[in-house]
């Protein structure tokens, strides 16, 4: 499991983890969760069109993502924010599913880039793939205040003048969305165009409901998508199963047990101190 | 005269049986989706309906397995999906939308596994991609009585809530205020939209489903500001796009590359997206030139206000 071919998943793997329990965290944060299940659809668009002109995958799953992410941006400025992203959606799928029955390729490679495949990343991709990482990790962890600000009290962060213009919320948000995009295009291949957003908002959920303080959520978030990542790559290969199936219900998994921690916790907390049951139950940065 | 005729409709168009079946069905699909579809997108449940398609997907995966007509799985785990959504979803909008993700993902985990044993047990190809991506062509002419039947029951939930649902998403107090039975009107909405779902599932695919349940709608919305004329308005867009769609799947066997057929999922989807687009970018620009005093923030909800003050009145 740990030999020859497996290592590059392995280092793969635990790159894709990085990135999705770092940015999930701000999509659960943002309330993104629709976004960022459409945009992996328009890498999943680029992927089977540049499986049919002989291209670089990556490169497709890249442009497209970002496509999807900019097209997102732009017309939710004119229209009601989930229409916009489910029109995008149908969208890209339906160009994906039109560039698949041009193509001559196996089901197989189809189902795996649709709920991911344990071999999804080629040796000769791992650099690329770290460097998208890295990008996608400096981006967060510098804008990580702005960042936060803007999805936790948006009004505030409006109103804030001293800024820069393209730290506003609106800039800001683009700029998630493309992050977003470049996270998805190296996830892709590894959990499935279908399951990405199921790392990125398990994870980061049960996460918040652990603990109120967004550094301790963040990092938390990024070490339950590791568990989970890494589980899953390990039952896909022991069984021979679709990762996202794996992805799709540890991560729902996760969330139920933060759930019922954060029950817990409030109960007996309630047994302790009546007075303090309504500040205990939200995250303190979403006080009013 | 003739000769253009017989490149719009290529010979034998009418005479097939699984035309006048697609015709049928997408027809009756596309009725059932504008005018859930209107109610969909006026109470932003557009990620609701597209999760219970894919939480359906599961379904319809299951019943290969099982070797039961697909639209049965479809419709159970479509209605199970919106009952559970329901009983966890929370009060406010991103709670919810946490919610819906994480039964969406956990149903799609789940279907992924389905189809991957219908394609290793039954070793028959293309059913994943069935399930996913639609085959209107593929239906057999038993399915249209459970089709009509299904459609019917899913019209009559509407029709039975129609003032009630108007009410409690519009304004929630006046709904408090008439005593209005929020949480029951939500559940009965939510059960319309499953079945609506559920048949658009087995007519687009369950994953392109969304298209016609909320572009028609979408941009109907935009048409008209009265809820009645706007489920008008989302049918005909509906029908006009699937009938198009099938006659153009039809004749693009003829079309580059050839001998391959352009799948109707695809084209279907594609006008949808091209009347919405439209739409939205031809009433942008009327309305930027009729009202210049409005604030560029008012701009980007489209008239809400003055859709919901005539709507009550």
């Amino acid at each position: 499991m740990f030999s020859g071919f497996m290592v590059g998943t392995w280092e793969a793997a635990s790159m894709v983890a990085v990135v999705g329990g770092l940015v999930g965290f701000f999509v659960v944060m943002r309330g993104s969760a629709f976004a960022a299940h459409a945009v992996p659809q328009g890498a999943f668009a680029g992927a089977a069109g540049a499986s049919l002109l002989g291209l670089n995958v990556i490169l497709g799953l890249g442009v497209f993502a970002v496509l999807a992410a900019l097209g997102i941006g732009w017309l939710s400025r004119r229209g009601r924010h989930d229409v916009v992203v489910a029109l995008m959606l149908v969208a890209l799928l339906a160009l994906g599913s039109l560039f698949l029955s041009w193509s001559t390729q196996y089901e197989p490679e189809i189902f795996g880039l649709l709920f991911g495949q344990v071999l999804g990343v080629d040796r000769s991709n791992l650099v690329p793939t770290a460097m998208l990482a890295a990008v996608c990790v400096l981006v967060i962890l510098a804008l990580f205040r702005p960042l936060l600000l803007a999805s936790a009290l948006p009004e505030i962060a409006d109103a804030d003048s001293s800024r820069t213009r393209w730290l506003r919320t609106g800039s800001l948000e683009l700029i998630f969305l493309v992050v977003l995009a470049l996270a998805t295009s190296l996830t892709l291949p590894v959990v499935g165009a279908l399951l990405i957003f199921s790392l990125m908002i398990g994870p980061p959920a049960a996460a918040r409901s652990i603990t109120a303080n967004p550094r301790a959520a963040a990092g938390l978030s990024v070490g339950i998508a590791l568990a989970t990542v890494w589980l899953s790559i390990a039952g896909a290969y022991r069984w021979n199963l679709p990762v996202g199936f794996f992805v799709g219900v540890l991560s729902a998994a996760c969330y139920l047990l933060g759930r019922g921690w954060a029950f817990c916790r409030r109960h007996a907390r309630r047994v302790s101190a009546p007075g303090s049951v309504a500040m205990a139950s939200a995250p303190e940065w979403e006080q009013p | 005269m003739s000769g253009v005729w017989a490149t719009i409709f290529q010979p034998g168009f009418f005479a097939s049986d699984e035309v006048r079946t697609a015709l049928i069905v997408g027809g009756l699909v596309a009725v059932v989706s504008g005018v859930v579809g209107v109610f969909t997108v006026l109470r932003g449940q557009s990620f609701a309906g597209h999760s219970l398609a894919d939480v359906g997907a599961t379904g319809g995966s299951g019943a290969y397995l099982l070797a039961v007509p697909p639209l049965w799985g479809f419709l159970a785990l479509s209605v199970v999906g919106a009952g559970l959504m329901e009983l966890i979803g929370i009060q406010r909008a991103r709670s919810r939308d946490l919610a819906t993700g994480i039964v969406l993902g956990a149903a799609l985990g789940v279907s992924a596994l389905l189809l991957y044993w219908d394609t290793t047990w039954h070793s028959s190809n293309g059913q994943a991609m069935t399930v996913l991506f639609g085959s209107i062509f593929a239906l057999s002419e038993s399915t249209i009585p459970l089709v009509v039947v299904f459609s019917a029951v899913s019209l009559v939930l509407v029709v039975l809530v129609y003032r009630p649902l108007l009410l409690a998403g519009l304004h929630p107090d006046l709904a408090r205020a008439q005593r209005v039975n929020a949480r029951l009107v939500g559940w009965v909405f939510l059960a319309a939209l499953a079945i609506a779902v559920a048949l658009s599932s087995i007519a687009l695919g369950s994953i392109l489903s969304t298209a016609i349940l909320i572009g028609p709608a979408a941009t109907a919305v935009r048409l008209t500001r009265r809820p009645g004329l706007a489920m008008l308005w989302a049918a005909l867009i509906g029908v006009l796009a699937m009938w198009l769609g099938v006659l153009l799947s039809y004749d693009s066997y003829t079309w580059p590359p050839a001998h391959h057929g352009w799948p109707v999922s695809f084209l279907v989807v594609a006008l949808i997206v091209t009347a919405y687009l439209a739409v939205d970018l031809t009433s942008g620009r009327r309305r930027s030139r009729h009202r210049p005093d409005r604030p560029p923030v008012a701009a980007a909800e489209p008239d809400e206000d003055a859709i919901h003050a005539e709507w009550v009145a």
